[in-house]
């Protein structure tokens, strides 16, 4: 079965790609996996400036899941630019850089770094990190600060796809959906972590020192699965879907309601070499629900009538 | 198409050691060896994840390789959570996913005495150090733990190298316990050698103390919670000697004292 994809025009082998922030700069995982098997990659969030991101302790394991509140710690754009691009086989891999900044014109800076960059191949700007005091969740749940971000981005990307992700942590996906396009992205991805918090009785602290934290994994699939079919519905540019997914068959299932691409996150911790065997087996699981190709699948939910 | 070094092996045996209170044991794991191609270091870890884990618990447990031969590998947990007390509910027979081997390693000096200094389970890479060691006179431990001594691979060790411990069976024990290691760290300064120390976060505060203070060469092992033991999802990070945080999977699980900030 061909499992060509074309996401914004962005020509992808396979609809798998790997999350933000869950798959470093790609790098770490060639150990693993073939990267160039993978339908891309998203990068972990980049800012224009380096940032350390929040105090220890940032991860707890929870049922299913686990909260994270990093803070977008990464060594800026230029260093990713100059260090771990190169190394990337970024030719036969769409390398998708994760944005994040505090305002509007600063995530346009940040395209405007990026725009010129042969080895990027598009952009996914962070409207909606749960863990920053600044910025993130903030634009995430303000549709109007949806469409200026998603405009200042797109102004200064040049030719590259602008895929701006969304926040679950708000009323309406389908309102914030539409920002995005109204905004002139090219595409969006959902969802980003749920906004959750684990304490301990014994200690009677917090789990993360951030005190609120963002949950991902198995445990989130359920309510990524139905934004992401509320937003296909909402909106006429692809979406790529995000949330849980730790098998070829989850993948389908977002597939099922509309996503054009799929990403995997917090799966990879699972093993590392999750999102290749996704890649590996989705064409199988997909001749078993007798799909006849990707477009056939593609959106083919019965509802009842 | 790349290796990959995340594989399903078999457990090749399982034993608490000693006579640890149930929910607190101390377990030995023996594990196939992984055939890793390019082999491994003393000092590094690895991530495993039982094959038979629901999603339940997401993360694999990262620990230190204690040691390894062409068949099988060892490593040593105690049971203090949720992962660990599953993991004690391993079997022979039984597939574990395993990815590494992982992070930096700690340095084998020859014709230099070289202290080794254990808090509790930071004993673990010491199995594998005297081991692999060509010089086993010129290394001594010092061992500092809470459980008696038989709960631990301790006779492994005694057989082969100097030791001394001491027990905590009291508050007032961890001064004996920090000043010993004062000593000591002062006197392999003297001695030109090199200081090795794994063990929990204060234990290894002391040996930095020491270290820093009189200018001796030092190793210390850290351990922190991660979800993916790679580098990716900056869980365990760690400042630096500069204030920037930095992951102790990939800059470490060794560092030189002078490279780290545990005071913060």
């Amino acid at each position: 079965m061909d499992m060509s994809v074309d996401f914004a025009g962005l020509k992808l082998k396979n609809p798998i790609l790997t999350a933000s922030g869950t798959f470093g700069s790609g790098l770490e995982f060639k150990r693993f996996g073939d990267l160039e098997s993978l339908g891309g990659i998203v990068v972990k969030g980049l800012s224009l400036k380096p940032r350390e991101g929040n105090p220890m302790p940032r991860i707890a394991e929870t049922p299913c899941g686990m909260l994270n509140a990093i803070g977008i710690q990464n060594p800026g754009v230029e260093d990713f630019l100059t260090k771990k691009l190169p190394k990337l086989p970024w030719k036969k891999l769409p390398v998708l850089v994760n944005l994040y900044a505090t305002d509007a014109q600063e995530f346009g800076e940040l395209a405007a770094v990026l725009a010129g960059e042969e080895g990027v191949a598009a952009l996914e700007v962070n409207v909606s990190c749960p863990n920053v005091k600044e910025g993130g969740i903030a634009f995430g749940q303000d549709p109007s600060q949806i469409t200026k971000v998603a405009e200042a981005v797109k102004k200064n990307a040049g030719n590259k796809p602008v895929i701006i992700k969304l926040s679950p942590n708000v009323t309406d996906i389908a309102t914030c959906a539409r920002a995005a396009e109204d905004g002139g992205a090219d595409g969006i991805s959902l969802i980003n972590t749920l906004s959750g918090m684990a304490v301990d009785i014994e200690r009677r602290t917090p789990r993360l020192a951030n005190v609120i934290g963002g949950l991902s994994g198995p445990a989130v699939k359920p309510v990524a699965l139905r934004c992401v079919y509320q937003a296909v519905n909402a909106v006429k540019i692809p979406v790529m879907g995000l949330g849980g997914i730790t098998t070829a068959e989850d993948a389908a299932e977002f597939l099922l309601v509309g996503a054009t691409a799929v990403q995997i996150g917090t799966a990879n911790f699972l093993r590392p070499d999750t999102a290749f065997k996704i890649a590996e087996e989705l064409p199988k699981v997909l001749a078993r629900v007798n799909a006849k190709s990707l477009d056939e699948f593609r959106g083919s939910l019965k509802l009842p009538k | 198409m790349s290796a990959n070094n995340c594989r399903a092996v078999k457990v090749v045996d399982i034993t608490p050691l000693g006579h640890s209170s149930p929910g607190e044991e101390i377990v030995e794991l023996k594990l196939e060896y992984p055939g890793w191609e390019s082999g491994w270091r003393v000092g590094q870890f690895v991530m495993i994840r039982p094959v038979s884990w629901p999603l339940d618990l997401i993360w694999g447990r990262p620990f230190s390789i204690s040691n390894a031969d062409d068949t099988t590998l060892t490593i040593l947990f105690q049971v203090v959570g949720r992962g660990t007390k599953r993991l004690m509910e391993l079997t022979k027979g039984d597939s574990v996913n395993i990815w590494g081997p992982l992070g930096s390693f700690f340095s084998k000096p020859k014709d230099r005495p070289v202290l080794m200094l254990a808090g509790g389970m930071g004993i673990a890479p010491f199995c594998g150090y005297v081991d692999s060691h060509e010089q086993p006179e010129n290394l001594k431990l010092f061992f500092a733990h809470r459980p008696p001594l038989e709960n631990y691979p301790y006779k492994t060790l005694s057989d082969k190298v100097e030791v001394e411990d001491i027990q905590e069976n009291k508050p007032e024990d961890i001064q004996t316990i920090i000043a010993r290691v004062e000593a000591l760290v002062k006197e392999y300064g003297e001695k030109k050698g090199l200081v090795t120390a794994c063990g929990p976060t204060p234990f290894l505060r002391t040996v930095q103390r020491a270290a820093l203070k009189y200018g001796v060469d030092a190793e210390l092992s850290l351990e922190n919670r991660m979800a993916c033991g790679v580098g990716a999802c900056l869980g365990c990070v760690c400042k630096d000697s500069e204030g920037h945080h930095t992951q102790v999977c990939t800059s470490g699980p060794v560092f030189k004292a002078t490279a780290i900030d545990l005071e913060g």
